[in-house]
């Protein structure tokens, strides 16, 4: 490219205002090209921080379906654009290398992860919930008070989910007689 | 054949974006005034800068020296927070600390006397932090010693390289009086390896209206992004502010266009003298001599072609 | 604030600019501290002798905003005479039996109510249920007929006992306790004073470590006497500001993941106490008592009419029987010590992990190797989730990866980019996240994975005439399903929490729609507008810069949108603002209604001038000049008479673990506080015990800038993982000297449970405190590290036992006692044998008491344990 161009900037800085030859001569043609990469992306979604509780205004830009980049989003009353670290690095946090994108299972006794199907995980699941359920059911207390619920199935996590998924992890878990259900609030 | 080199082309005032040859329409000179005063160190600027513009992690060691982990300016260090731990006072600031006598050399950079002697004397503290970054000078000597052009002036005043045309021979690396920039020589893999590497001001954000990722995510606004002369003034404005609350050692640093680099369009209001921050006192921009150089080597060749001249001096050699 | 909420510092920092005073309190000089106006170190665990001595400052100087304090709080009102104080008990208050280490609150109640007003659970089954705090959610149930004596002169009222309780609260008995000048103190003082009247208001912000204490609710409670008695809550620029640490902690507390609560602050109903849906509701709307909670019985039918639907009848008291019953502390600590114990069969970890992020790391560990199967949902491949092959306890040997039988399935969770949803932060606010981008491979959002793991159960269910599954089976679950992966559509949900009428299936606008009747369904009634009119309120974006400064059309808040609660108070009983420059919200005389920037937290239409006549109850027993509409009496409580499991009033206790007796009172530690007393939670001595002097130092914890909390979301992003790249400790130049710390060297950390390592920055920014006399060293670990991601290191939470807060059973996880050495710590078994040379040091490696009753009859002297107190060391 710098050779082919060479001739180029000699000749504008020879016609040209830039006689020293730093500024409009010593252009490149890909100089000339650049643009902000967030203008060409395809979309831009509004979303929030997802460290912290401050709930900082974030806007995510896609492009051929994937994030190009995350930045404050300026129009929040709460953050007016501005970011942490964390959540400067948030497109580093969902585009990580180190991200889990496949199902591991670790069979009772195993020193390895093996690979697992999504779906026959699901169902192992189910079937040990249910297990779990029926094997740790109590009707009763101990002083014959009516209890409905199974000890054996605890949960722990909640505060980095969304509400709508707290409330369906509280209904369901409630519903089949779980009460262990704990989140970051209680820590 | 003639040509108009301006008197302050190399050397005190000089509007840098009209003098590389950027008509009347350009948009007005744009740098940051980095506001040290209300940095709070969170070192946001250094991710959004990396984040923005691909520039990789490439050290995991702990320095020991404050919350600084990221050594220095460098090819993968375009935004860089210092942290400076000092036996002094920040104007009325009542900083609480009352132990006994220091008995540790942390080897923090630090002006005056370290600690005292005496127990349950030791009122004295500050912790200072800046957010360092390349100058966009001026007179930039980087720019001036690039034989290859990629070193460019933008219309907007800033330095910038165009990494399709650097052919990593390092000229600008002694040339720039701060040492800030550097060709990449890691990680593995990473884009850009052995081309020279520094602060774009984000280029390609400013064209497209957009403010530099590290000022957009400053959360309280330490680093702000704008029109040089207005940040000047804004400058000014607040080292009074903070004279009259009692912060006399409020100063500012590379805001005057009769310094060494003919001004700064990055500038910064510091809380001590530059040294303690790692900033160079008095930089002066290496190519200041070029044009008398020049001269010489004219006169010496009054028989050559213009245009060989010309073309040497375009090279930039 | 700047170090762990940097954005929302930016107000601080504007504050400032204006001529606001910002003072910073922390046991260590943070990137707060920086920037603040004054620094004050303190020792970590004494902020109650801390902000108890402004109180008594404000007290003793009569510096109280004294019209709000008579007109908004119950000052006035007279506390039983049976009362008596820590003041004249050395620590503990009148009730207190030794035997439970629970009190019998009749005493504390007002004047006249000493029978009725008692609470319906005792405190032991309170403590045990996380129960005590309903009275504080729902509401007191005051009659009445109360004595209020507004010159507050009698004796017994509430104004006189407070300035009894806190008169030990000197200036020389904070600077003797918390290790702060009397100067600094009394700088403190006169700041916060002189910055609280009509026309100016003090804020007070904390971080949720204060919630991180055996006495965390006392904490807190310490910060709403003060403001209360200067008049900073419910106006601008005043209140209390809990800066939470998760994006959504705030929305999983109003919809909890609680083993406690239900939505919308409803308690899960307890065996014994609620058999019926009567008995159930009663609990939480007190019948006869005035306020909002008066409607509970609205709010808790329609919640399970949104659950159970069309099978939820008033024939079948609305399938309330469907709800499973607590019995006891089910707590997440309590619950892993049953993994220990091998009573748990199955864990879901949802983007949380315990193995670094919970007290007693190698508890958490133990307890998940003890496990049939164990799923973890995250984004990562985080210490939870690896346990079996690379934890500490895999080098020690105390798991084997081939003995442990755990069965792990590890799922790829969706990003916050990924799915939609909405966050509830910190200040309320509900904040919908519009999806970007489909989750990659395997991943899925929870709401996926709930969703389809609900319909698989049900599928394996499905004709099952069991009477236990027909709460599953009847469930309402049938939210539409979106795209490829069939992700239930996040709206329809919020639809369903917010609430809507059965018959027509209109979106309600407001909880006061809600029936009794079974006419209405809403699955969190403190949510119900979010989506007013049919219209995603939480979706709501109009620019900060195209509002008022309130910013009401930014997101929504609950409740109904109110973005400062309680702020009737910011105008004057008569309903004029206090000042011109805090006029907030008022009576508009010509509109005849409440007017102003925020939305009105009372009834629109009700005067000031209102006045309810003997005997009415609920929204109407509220009087036109009772801000807090919540509370049974309508006013903010200074003294608690009910729901306070360790006292009506905030007292000094030390630390579970302390070098220090305590100074102010005999008794040394909240007398209350829940513990486990078990052979692998060994607590540190503190003093009357012998052997503390073997942990001389003093320990916190805490965030930094450029990580969160247990490092998952931090330490494999590689951006920030370079910013903070190892676990280090921070010391004095006086510790480091004391035992030979070099900077940027290596040394252990040690308590009774664990010994960490981590590199030593020393820095003048810990300081050695003066306290009662001598000097105590603290040093500041984070707790970010563990053995995964791009850059490792010892997890500063195995350092801590496990001791609770009796009101909400939260660990005491900010303060600890420990020993520190130079220097790497041993590895393999070597690093178990070091602990225990310690804990032999220490004298409590065998059979132990440990004296947690300190005062009064049978209580332990300083040379013995307490034959009563039962609990802290082994069983």
């Amino acid at each position: 490219m710098a050779k082919v161009n060479l001739g180029w900037p000699v000749l504008r800085q020879l016609l040209g205002s830039d006689v020293l030859g730093r500024g409009v001569a010593a252009r490149s043609k890909q100089t000339d090209a650049t643009t902000a990469r967030t203008e060409t992306a395809d979309r831009v979604a509004k979303s929030v921080c997802p460290y912290c509780a401050v709930g900082c205004g974030q806007q995510v830009f896609v492009k051929d379906e994937q994030v190009i980049q995350i930045e404050g989003d300026p129009d929040s009353p709460v953050s007016r654009g501005r970011l942490c670290p964390k959540g400067s690095a948030s497109k580093n946090l969902v585009t990580s290398e180190l991200r889990q994108t496949k199902v591991r299972y670790r069979r009772p006794f195993g020193t390895e992860w093996e690979d697992l199907d999504l779906d026959v995980a699901m169902e192992m699941i189910a079937d040990r919930v249910v297990k779990a359920r029926n094997d740790t059911w109590q009707d009763l207390d101990d002083q014959g008070h009516k209890v409905r619920r199974a000890m054996g199935i605890a949960s722990l996590g909640g505060a980095t989910l969304d509400n709508e998924e707290n409330y369906l992890i509280k209904k369901l878990f409630t519903a089949m007689g779980a009460i262990q259900i704990e989140n970051q609030a209680r820590i | 054949m003639s040509w108009t080199i301006s008197e302050n082309s190399f050397w005190g005032p000089l509007d840098p974006a009209a003098d590389a040859g950027y008509d009347e329409d350009r948009p007005k000179r744009k740098g940051f005034f980095t506001d040290t005063s209300i940095c709070i160190g969170c070192k946001a600027c250094e991710v959004a800068c990396k984040e923005w513009n691909d520039v990789p992690a490439d050290h995991f060691d702990m320095t020991a020296t404050s919350y600084d982990n990221s050594h220095s300016l460098n090819a993968n260090q375009w935004r860089h927070v210092a942290f400076i731990e000092q036996p002094k006072r920040l104007g009325d600031q009542d900083p609480g600390l009352r132990g006994t006598a220091g008995s540790v050399d942390l080897g923090m950079p630090a002006m005056g006397p370290q600690g005292s002697e005496s127990p349950e004397d030791k009122p004295d503290f500050r912790w200072l932090m800046s957010s360092d970054v390349c100058k966009h000078c001026t007179h930039a000597a980087c720019l001036d010693v690039c034989p290859t052009g990629s070193l460019f002036r933008t219309e907007f005043g800033t330095v910038v390289v165009q990494d399709d045309i650097c052919n990593g021979c390092g000229y600008c690396v002694p040339a720039c009086p701060y040492g800030v920039i550097e060709r990449r020589k890691s990680p593995d893999g990473a884009k850009n390896v052995g081309i020279a590497q520094k602060c774009t001001l984000c280029y390609d954000r400013l064209d497209a209206g957009k403010v530099p990722a590290c000022a957009q995510a400053c959360p309280t606004q330490s680093i702000q992004y704008g029109d040089v002369e207005e940040l000047r003034e804004r400058a000014n404005k607040r080292v009074e502010t903070l004279h009259e609350a009692g912060v006399m050692d409020a100063r500012l640093y590379g805001n005057d266009p009769h310094d060494g680099v003919g001004g700064a369009g990055a500038f910064f209001l510091l809380l001590d003298e530059p040294e303690v921050y790692g900033f160079p006192p008095d930089p002066v921009v290496t190519t200041k001599d070029l044009p008398a150089m020049f001269n010489r080597a004219t006169a010496a060749a009054a028989t050559l072609l213009a245009g060989a001249a010309l073309a040497f001096l375009g090279r930039r050699g | 604030m700047a170090e762990a909420h940097p954005v929302g510092f930016q107000w601080v920092m504007e504050a400032k600019a204006r001529g606001a005073k910002v003072i910073h309190v922390d046991p260590r000089f943070t990137r707060t501290s920086a920037l603040a106006d004054t620094f004050v170190p303190l020792r970590v665990g004494t902020d109650i002798a801390f902000l108890g001595g402004i109180i008594n400052y404000v007290l003793s100087n009569e510096l109280d905003f004294r019209e709000y304090v008579v007109a908004y709080t119950n000052a006035a009102t007279i506390v039983s005479d049976q009362y008596v104080d820590t003041d004249d008990l050395d620590g503990l208050f009148s009730g207190f039996d030794p035997e439970t280490r629970t009190y019998d609150a009749e005493s504390w109640q007002y004047a006249t109510q000493e029978k009725d007003g008692g609470d319906r659970q005792d405190h032991e089954t309170q403590r045990e249920t996380a129960s005590g705090m309903q009275h504080e959610t729902h509401g007191m149930s005051v009659d009445d007929d109360v004595l209020r004596d507004e010159t507050l002169q009698h004796p017994n009222c509430v104004y006189q006992v407070l300035k009894r309780h806190f008169s030990r609260y000197t200036p020389e008995v904070v600077a003797q306790t918390c290790g702060v000048s009397e100067e600094q103190f009394l700088e403190v003082c006169e700041a916060w004073t002189q910055n609280s009247t009509r026309d100016r208001t003090t804020a007070l912000v904390y971080s949720v470590g204060w919630t991180q204490h055996s006495v965390g609710v006392q904490y807190i409670r310490t910060g709403a006497i003060l403001q209360l008695l200067l008049g900073n809550m419910g106006r601008p620029g005043g209140g209390i500001m809990a800066l939470r640490g998760h994006a959504s902690i705030q929305g999983s507390t109003d919809i909890p993941t609680l083993f406690n609560l239900l939505p919308g602050y409803l308690p899960m109903p307890n065996a014994a106490d609620h058999q019926s849906l009567e008995q159930w509701i009663d609990a939480t709307r007190n019948p006869g008592a005035k306020g909002f909670w008066s409607k509970a019985d609205a709010y808790s039918i329609s919640m399970l009419k949104a659950w159970w639907g069309e099978h939820a009848t008033a024939d079948n008291d609305y399938c309330f029987d469907y709800l499973p019953r607590i019995t006891g502390d089910h707590g997440t600590y309590r619950t892993v010590l049953d993994m220990i114990d091998g009573k748990v069969k199955g864990y879901f970890l949802l983007g949380q992990n315990p193995a670094v992020g919970s007290a007693h790391g190698k508890a958490q560990r133990l307890g998940m190797a003890n496990l049939d199967w164990l799923v973890v949902r995250d984004l990562f491949e985080i210490e939870s989730a690896t346990f079996w092959k690379d934890s500490p306890e895999v080098a020690t040997g105390e798991i084997v990866p081939e003995e442990c039988r755990t069965e792990v399935f590890l799922l790829p969770a969706a990003s916050h980019v990924e799915k939609e949803g909405t966050f509830t932060q910190t200040h309320r606010m509900l904040q919908w996240r519009e999806k970007a981008v489909e989750p990659p491979g395997d991943c899925r959002s929870e709401l996926w994975f709930f969703f389809h793991l609900g319909r698989m159960i049900r599928e394996r269910l499905a004709g099952s005439t069991d009477e236990r599954d027909r709460p599953l089976l009847e469930l309402t679950w049938d939210y539409p399903l979106l795209g490829e992966t069939q992700d239930p559509d996040a709206e329809a949900v919020l639809k369903e929490i917010n609430g809507y009428d059965v018959a027509t299936g209109r979106p309600l606008s407001t909880f006061t729609e809600m029936e009794t009747d079974g006419s209405t369904a809403g699955g969190c009634w403190i949510y119900t507008g979010v989506m007013k009119d049919g219209v995603n309120q939480a979706a709501r974006r109009k620019p900060g810069r195209d509002q008022d400064w309130v910013a009401a059309e930014w997101g929504w808040t609950w409740p109904a949108n109110r973005r400062t609660l309680y702020n009737r108070a910011s105008a004057d009983p008569e309903g004029r603002p206090w000042s011109e420059r805090k006029a907030y919200v008022w009576w508009d005389e010509e509109q005849q209604r409440w007017a102003g920037h925020d939305v009105p937290d009372f009834e629109v239409t009700k005067p000031p001038s209102y006045r309810p006549d003997p005997g009415v109850d609920g929204i109407d027993g509220i009087a036109g000049d009772d801000p807090f509409i919540m509370q049974g009496d309508g006013k903010g409580g200074l003294y608690v008479p009910q729901g306070l499991l360790d006292g009506p009033l905030p007292t000094h206790y030390e630390p579970v673990e302390s070098p220090f007796r305590n100074p102010i009172y005999g008794q040394q530690a909240n007398p209350t506080r829940k513990e486990y007393p078990r052979q692998d939670n060994r607590m540190n001595p503190s003093p009357p015990e012998h052997g503390s002097e073997v942990f001389p130092y003093v320990f916190t914890t805490s965030r930094l800038t450029e990580h969160h909390t247990a490092g998952g979301m931090s330490r494999y992003v590689a951006r920030l993982a370079e910013l903070q790249p190892e676990m280090f400790i921070e010391v004095s130049p006086e510790l480091a000297g004391e035992r030979g710390l070099e900077n940027g060297g290596w040394c252990h950390v040690v308590t009774a449970r664990a010994a960490i390592e981590a590199r030593v920055l020393v820095t003048e920014r810990m300081t050695p405190l003066r306290v009662e006399g001598r000097t105590v060293h603290q040093v500041w670990l984070p707790y970010h590290w563990g053995t995964g991601g791009l850059v490792t290191g010892d997890s500063a939470n195995d350092l801590l036992g496990i001791s609770l807060d009796p009101n909400v059973l939260i660990q005491e996880s900010k303060v600890g006692t420990c020993d520190v050495l130079p220097g790497r710590r041993p590895t393999g078994r070597a690093v178990l044998d070091l602990v225990t040379t310690y804990q032999e040091r220490a004298g409590i490696l065998g059979d132990r008491t440990v004296p947690i009753v300190t005062t009064g009859p049978g209580a332990a002297g300083d040379d013995e344990g307490d034959p009563t107190g039962g609990g802290g060391g082994a069983s």
